[in-house]
Parts: C-alpha cells; sequence; structure tokens
C-alpha cells in the first residue's frame, strides 16, 4: 500500500474508532441519566446540569468535534456507515453491561451492520473525492 | 406528533450533517492534533458558515430526539431515523460530488436492513 494512503487509512481507523465510542457512550450516559419526561421547557435546559446527563454531553461534544475532524479528510459517504458499527456496540454492550437478550433477528441485524462496515471500510478508500491539495474536477 | 418529531429529526440530521461534511471539506484535512493547533482550528471552524449552521441543526435534532423519546420507544425512534443514510448517501452523491460506489451503496443498503432488524 502506498504509504500516504496507509497514513490515511491508519488515521482515519483511529478516528472513526473515537467518534463511535464517544457517541455510544455519549448516549449511554445521556439515556441513563435522563428522567422520565420533560414537562417544561425549562426542563430541556435544568436536566443538563445532572451528573451522568452533563458526562453524556461532554461525551457527545468530543464526538462532534472527532466526527468534524473525520469528514475533514473522509468522505461522508464513507464514514456514515462505517460509524454505524456504533448500532452493533449498543446492542452486545446491552447483552454484557445490562445482560438483555439478542433475538434472532438482532444477530441478523448485527451481521448485516457488520457486512456493510466491512465491505465499505475494506474495499473502499476513505477518500475519493478531490482533496485540496489537487486541482478542482482533476478525479472527477 | 410523534411523525413530526420524526420529520424535524430526519430533515435538521441530514442537513446538520451534510453542511458538516461541506465545512469541513472546505476547511482541508487537520493534521496536527496538538491542543494549540486544535484551538486554532476551533477560532477558524467558528467563522465557517456551513459548521456553524451544522452545530445549529444537530443542536435542532438533538432537542427534537429528546422530545420524540418523551412519546416514542427507542424501538421505534431509531429505524425511523435511520432513513437519513439514504438521503445523506444521496446527498454525497449530488451535493458533495463524492464518488459513491456501487459497493457503498451496497454497505450503506445493508446497514439501513440491519438497523431495522436491530431496532424493530
Amino acid at each position: 500500500m502506498h504509504p500516504e494512503s496507509a497514513r490515511l487509512r491508519w488515521k482515519t481507523w483511529c478516528c472513526a474508532a473515537l467518534v463511535v465510542f464517544s457517541n455510544v457512550f455519549g448516549n449511554f450516559f445521556l439515556k441513563r441519566g435522563m428522567p422520565a419526561e420533560l414537562s417544561t421547557p425549562s426542563a430541556y435546559i435544568t436536566v443538563l446540569f445532572r451528573p451522568l446527563v452533563s458526562l453524556g454531553v461532554l461525551l457527545l461534544i468530543l464526538w462532534l468535534a472527532s466526527r468534524m475532524a473525520l469528514l475533514s479528510w473522509a468522505d461522508l459517504s464513507y464514514v456514515l456507515p462505517v460509524t454505524s458499527i456504533g448500532y452493533v456496540l449498543v446492542a452486545i454492550a446491552g447483552r454484557v453491561l445490562l445482560n438483555e437478550q439478542i433475538s434472532a433477528k438482532r444477530w441478523l441485524g448485527i451481521f448485516l451492520i457488520m457486512a456493510g462496515v466491512a465491505l465499505v471500510s475494506g474495499a473502499t478508500a476513505p477518500q475519493t473525492a478531490p482533496s485540496e491539495t489537487e486541482p478542482q474536477g482533476a478525479r472527477q | 406528533m410523534k411523525w413530526v418529531f420524526i420529520g424535524i429529526i430526519v430533515a435538521a440530521t441530514t442537513v446538520g450533517e451534510v453542511l458538516q461534511a461541506m465545512g469541513m471539506r472546505r476547511h482541508g484535512e487537520i493534521r496536527d492534533f496538538r491542543p494549540g493547533a486544535i484551538g486554532r482550528a476551533v477560532t477558524v471552524l467558528a467563522r465557517n458558515w456551513h459548521v456553524v449552521g451544522s452545530v445549529v441543526a444537530m443542536a435542532v435534532s438533538f432537542f427534537a430526539y429528546l422530545a420524540l423519546l418523551t412519546v416514542a420507544e427507542l424501538s421505534f425512534a431509531v429505524p425511523a431515523t435511520a432513513i437519513t443514510y439514504v438521503l445523506e448517501t444521496a446527498l454525497a452523491k449530488y451535493v458533495l460530488k463524492e464518488q459513491v460506489t456501487w459497493v457503498r451503496w451496497m454497505g450503506a443498503s445493508l446497514v439501513i436492513c440491519g438497523v431495522a432488524l436491530v431496532s424493530l
């Protein structure tokens, strides 16, 4: 593999892992900390000061930042399927941490998501659009 | 009511994520991850209207999602919002001019079916 594309792929995988983990754990803490209902508009603001909710929000800020960094070089049509491995982690975390049952239908869904992720991440390069170092339209 | 929230979430997420990709592509690859360099990148990005617009749209989507979860089950919310994968992949091709090969379409389709099966 060309050194430049190897560097980009390695960097992409590290950043994608950060995107996935911050999203999965951010949402997990957010759901753990959320009350059953939000009755008034001000409740949407005060809920942000609960400890688990603020931890979740901090992780989601990290998610936003790492996703922005990833999109500064990788295509959206690459990032979308690859980061969806988070759905699989959520299902497996539910099984391991919360002892939830995974039905046959769910296992099939997990398999399909992993196949989609493997296909896009293994068979396509993160970046196919022209980058800023090339003249516009050079690879169109 | 829940379909109104779904509509808001799908529209705001799609617009937000496409604007984010557009803004970051315009900014160029981030190569320096030292704190000082990240701070400088943030000040530059705060004046990039694509990025600012994307953050606003994603905040709208986030609060609409919280509202949706108070009236609907997670098992309804997640697959209903997976439609954004289709919209965003199409916009990646036609608006962001990415080369969306059949492998990527296949991957996105597998993921959409998988998300539906996992969460339904």
